[in-house]
This record gives structure tokens, C-alpha cells and sequence, in this order.
């Protein structure tokens, strides 16, 4: 292994598990969330130590299962076993809780905001992605209901320039979706299906022409977009661009891979796993095609966290810089040297 | 019963001389020991004790009388590289239809992760053959984010806690 995972700062506070922590788009801050049904806002102090700014335990019920901000930074949503989504503004250095989206039968799981910031989308156990547009000051309108998994959506991400949403679920596929221009419905446009269980996790490249998945079937899976009339003649009908899996990543994960985290910057792919372990992965230049990449693992901390790892994410302005959390109750900061 | 609680006395021995480099290679003896175990035969002793006292959901017996857990089915595989250990849990249901398998699913993991004073990975299945939806059953009962929820449910919850409770 040619790099380096080494550990920064190692943060507590929260009671019981750790789901969810997520960097606010301008880096520095980042905000958590977790079992004991509170949100923290994490900063920076002066000595670069990141301390608790903000607790937000008035929002949710149940347990916190995954967070967002909003690209512009003003918002941030989360997602609950208690079926809600809550939508928080940061007026000044206050958060408050000024919207409730209610509307799925049971546990939400994700969410995720899209490129413009305007579009809202959440998953749940109850099978189906919602998506909500963001019709003025704190005002959400459902735009649309996508029952296409048969089983519970454990995740949804959208691509980082474009108004398409992956999903992914215990069906074991991934779906993605988009509005048809002609009736402004949305519709599922592609189900990439070769995982063997569970996909609990999807991030998306920096072009969005890639997409990395993980699973409880202990693989990682790259996919290649191909757009319609594409060089290589990949079949696209009805001119829809098509997803294949070009490659599978086994044999490194031991137990089933909770979340997978796309480096913007550094191109580094990071993954949070049942075995306690955080490994990064990096293509191969040498070895490596558009159609057929190869990734090395070049770091593995063993026993990242003492219980399973949950959620990995980079930091989006600071390269190299990861964080994550587990069901040890910690959120841990590494920084990569390769 | 009482074997299960002496355990949890620290009849440890940390190797003293280990401090500086605790988390590398002690070995699987070791680890045991450090835990409170003699061998694998005793922590899956252990484990068995804990289960066998999960009463029936519906029937007024113990798993252990209905022969739904068993010793031979509990099986301690490798620690994982962080020294944790895994354990592979077998149980069988009374008939292949069994709409409470999931329910038992739930109350054997809750009450090892209850009873044991340390982490362990748990996976629990099915006996081969033993239930007409087993696969369904079994990535349910394995699915953390499922489990998670189940026992934030009220009425759930309170249906495992009832199987699981000591006997007065």
C-alpha cells in the first residue's frame, strides 16, 4: 500500500451510534447525526480542533438516520425513523427547524439536495423516492413519488452537474431517475442491477460520468455512463444513456460496506465497513481504461473505529481530509498521505 | 445461569507487559482470555446460556424446550483484524412457516448484545431447510438499519423485551 490513513482528531459526544456526518459544501464545519435523535454542528476553533457549536435535539423523535446540506450552505435537511425529513436554516449561528416534510409511511433513510438547490429527494423503508421542489422561502412542494424498488431505499445521491437522481436500495439495484421534459413527469431510466445483496450506499465522480456503489454483498462497483451514440457501441434505447458495471472490487471488504465516499478532488474513493476498517482506494493510471479501471486499495486502517463504521465523507475543500462515524458512538478526522 | 455471571468477574489476565502494542497480532488465545473466556467452547457456552432463557412468543416455554436454539448451533468464527469476535448464530424454527421467525431473530440478537460485556459481530440464521422464506428472513434479521428501527418501534420493542425478560 503506497498511502497513509492517518488519524487527526477523534470527537465525542454523541449517545449510542453514530449514522450520519456530513461537510458543509464550504468545508470547516460539518454537522452529525445518530441514535440519541440530536444533530451537532461541528466547527473548527482556533486551534483547528473541531468543537461542538450547536445541539439540535427538538426536531425528531426517533432516531437521525442521515444529513445534507443544502449547496448553498443556508440549509440543512435530515432524515428520521420518526418518517419525517426536517429542514433547518442557519439564521446568523441559530439553527431552527422551520419546516417538517411529511409524507412517507416509515423510516426515511436519506436525503440529498441537488446541484441548483431547488430540489429535495428522500427515501424510506416504505419502498418509495420522493422528491420535493423547493417553491419559495422554506416552502416545499412534493414534485413527484417514484415507487419503482420493490424493497426498502437505503440511499439517494444526486449527480453533481445534472438533475439525475441515483438511488439505492435492499432490492439490490441502483435506479436512476430523471424528469421527462416532454410531460415533466419523473420517471426510473435505468435499474443497474449486479450486486448480490443489499446496496446501502452510491456517490457519484466529479463529472458524474462515473458512479461508485457498495453493498452487504462486501464489493465496491464502478459504473460507466454511455451516452447515446457512444464510440464504443454500447446499446442505448430510446436514446436513454446506459450504466455498466465496469468494475468489482472484492476480496478487501470482509463484511458488508455501509458507505462509499467519491473524492471530488483527489479522485480517492474511501469506504466505511462492518469490519471496523476504512480503506482508499485509487485507479490505477497503468492498469486502467474508461472501460475497464483498475483500483488499488492504497490505505486500510484495521479497527478505523471499535464497532462498524457507518458513514465515510471528504471533506469537499480541503483534499484528503476524511471524516467518520460509528456505531461506537465517535466521528473520527484522518488525513491521507500518499 | 450461574456459570453465565462468573464470567463477567474480571478473572482476566492482561498481559502487563503488552501496553505499548495491545492492538497488534496477541492472538486469538490471547484475546479470549482477555475477554474472560478459557476458549472458544466457553464463550459459546456462554452464548448459549443467555439464549436458551428467551422465552416463546407464543408458546409458554423456552427456546431451549423447543429445541429452536441449540449449542451445536452456535458457531465462533475468526475475530475480525480489530480483534472482535464473530459469531454465527443457527436457530430453528418450530414449523417452516413460522410467522414469528423474524420476531425470534430480533430477541436472540438483542439478548446476546445484552448479556455479553464486550462487542462481538453477529449473524444469525435460519437452520438450512427449516423455514419456506429462510433468505428472505434471514437478510432481514441481518439488516442493522431494519434491526435499529424494529427496536424503536414501541409495540416491537415491547414484544422483545417481553421473550427476553429474566424469569421471576
Amino acid at each position: 500500500m503506497t498511502g497513509k490513513l492517518e488519524l487527526v482528531h477523534i470527537l465525542e459526544g454523541h449517545k449510542g451510534r453514530v449514522w450520519g456526518v456530513a461537510w458543509h459544501p464550504k468545508g470547516g464545519t460539518f454537522a452529525s447525526c445518530g441514535e440519541d435523535k440530536t444533530i451537532r454542528i461541528w466547527s473548527q476553533n482556533v486551534n483547528n480542533q473541531p468543537t461542538t457549536k450547536t445541539i439540535l435535539s427538538d426536531g425528531h423523535k426517533r432516531t437521525i438516520r442521515h444529513i445534507s446540506w443544502s449547496p448553498c450552505g443556508k440549509y440543512l435537511a435530515s432524515g428520521s425513523f420518526d418518517a419525517t425529513t426536517a429542514i433547518w436554516s442557519a439564521v446568523s449561528n441559530e439553527f431552527e427547524c422551520n419546516v417538517t416534510l411529511e409524507g412517507h409511511d416509515n423510516e426515511v433513510k436519506s436525503v440529498s439536495w441537488n446541484k441548483g438547490g431547488n430540489l429535495l429527494a428522500t427515501c424510506s423503508r416504505d419502498k418509495s423516492v420522493w422528491i420535493w421542489e423547493v417553491t419559495g422561502d422554506e416552502e416545499f412542494d412534493c414534485a413527484a413519488v417514484m415507487n419503482s424498488h420493490s424493497q426498502d431505499v437505503k440511499k439517494v445521491c444526486w449527480h453533481p452537474t445534472e438533475d439525475l437522481l441515483a438511488s439505492a436500495s435492499y432490492d439490490n439495484t441502483i435506479k436512476i431517475f430523471r424528469e421527462n421534459t416532454l410531460d415533466s413527469d419523473w420517471e426510473c431510466i435505468n435499474t443497474l442491477t449486479s450486486h448480490d445483496s443489499t446496496v446501502w450506499s452510491i456517490d457519484f465522480d466529479s463529472t458524474g460520468q462515473r458512479l461508485v456503489s457498495c453493498s452487504d454483498d462486501k464489493t465496491m462497483k464502478i459504473w460507466q455512463v454511455y451516452p447515446p451514440g457512444n464510440e464504443e457501441g454500447i446499446v442505448t434505447p430510446d436514446n436513454i444513456p446506459a450504466w455498466k458495471c465496469v468494475c468489482t472490487v472484492s476480496g478487501e471488504h470482509t463484511r458488508a460496506v455501509y458507505d462509499v465516499s467519491w473524492d471530488k478532488t483527489t479522485g480517492l474513493i474511501a469506504t466505511a465497513c462492518g469490519d471496523d476498517a476504512i480503506r482508499v482506494f485509487k485507479e490505477d493510471p497503468e492498469n486502467s481504461s474508461k472501460n475497464e479501471p483498475t483500483f488499488n486499495l492504497i490505505a486500510k486502517v484495521d479497527g478505523a473505529h471499535s464497532q462498524d463504521v457507518n458513514t465515510v465523507s471528504w471533506n469537499p475543500k480541503q483534499p484528503g481530509q476524511l471524516l467518520s462515524c460509528s456505531d461506537d458512538g465517535t466521528i473520527k478526522i484522518w488525513k491521507i498521505v500518499e | 445461569m450461574l456459570s453465565f455471571f462468573k464470567k463477567k468477574s474480571p478473572e482476566v489476565e492482561v498481559p502487563m507487559n503488552d501496553q505499548h502494542n495491545q492492538s497488534i497480532d496477541i492472538g486469538e488465545d490471547a484475546l479470549l482470555r482477555e475477554l474472560g473466556y478459557k476458549d472458544t467452547l466457553d464463550l459459546r457456552e456462554t452464548i448459549f446460556d443467555c439464549l436458551r432463557r428467551i422465552r416463546d412468543p407464543e408458546k409458554p416455554c423456552t427456546l431451549e424446550d423447543l429445541n429452536v436454539v441449540y449449542e451445536e448451533g452456535i458457531f465462533v468464527l475468526p475475530p475480525t483484524k480489530s480483534n472482535v469476535y464473530c459469531v454465527r448464530v443457527e436457530f430453528n424454527p418450530t414449523v417452516p412457516h413460522c410467522s414469528l421467525a423474524t420476531l425470534i431473530g430480533l430477541c436472540i440478537r438483542v439478548q446476546i448484545e445484552r448479556s455479553l460485556p464486550h462487542n462481538v459481530k453477529l449473524e444469525i440464521y435460519i437452520k438450512k431447510g427449516a423455514h419456506s422464506t429462510e433468505d428472505e428472513i434471514n437478510k432481514q434479521i441481518n439488516d442493522k438499519e431494519r434491526i435499529a428501527a424494529a427496536m424503536e418501534n414501541p409495540n416491537l420493542r415491547e414484544l422483545v423485551e417481553n421473550c427476553i425478560k429474566e424469569e421471576e
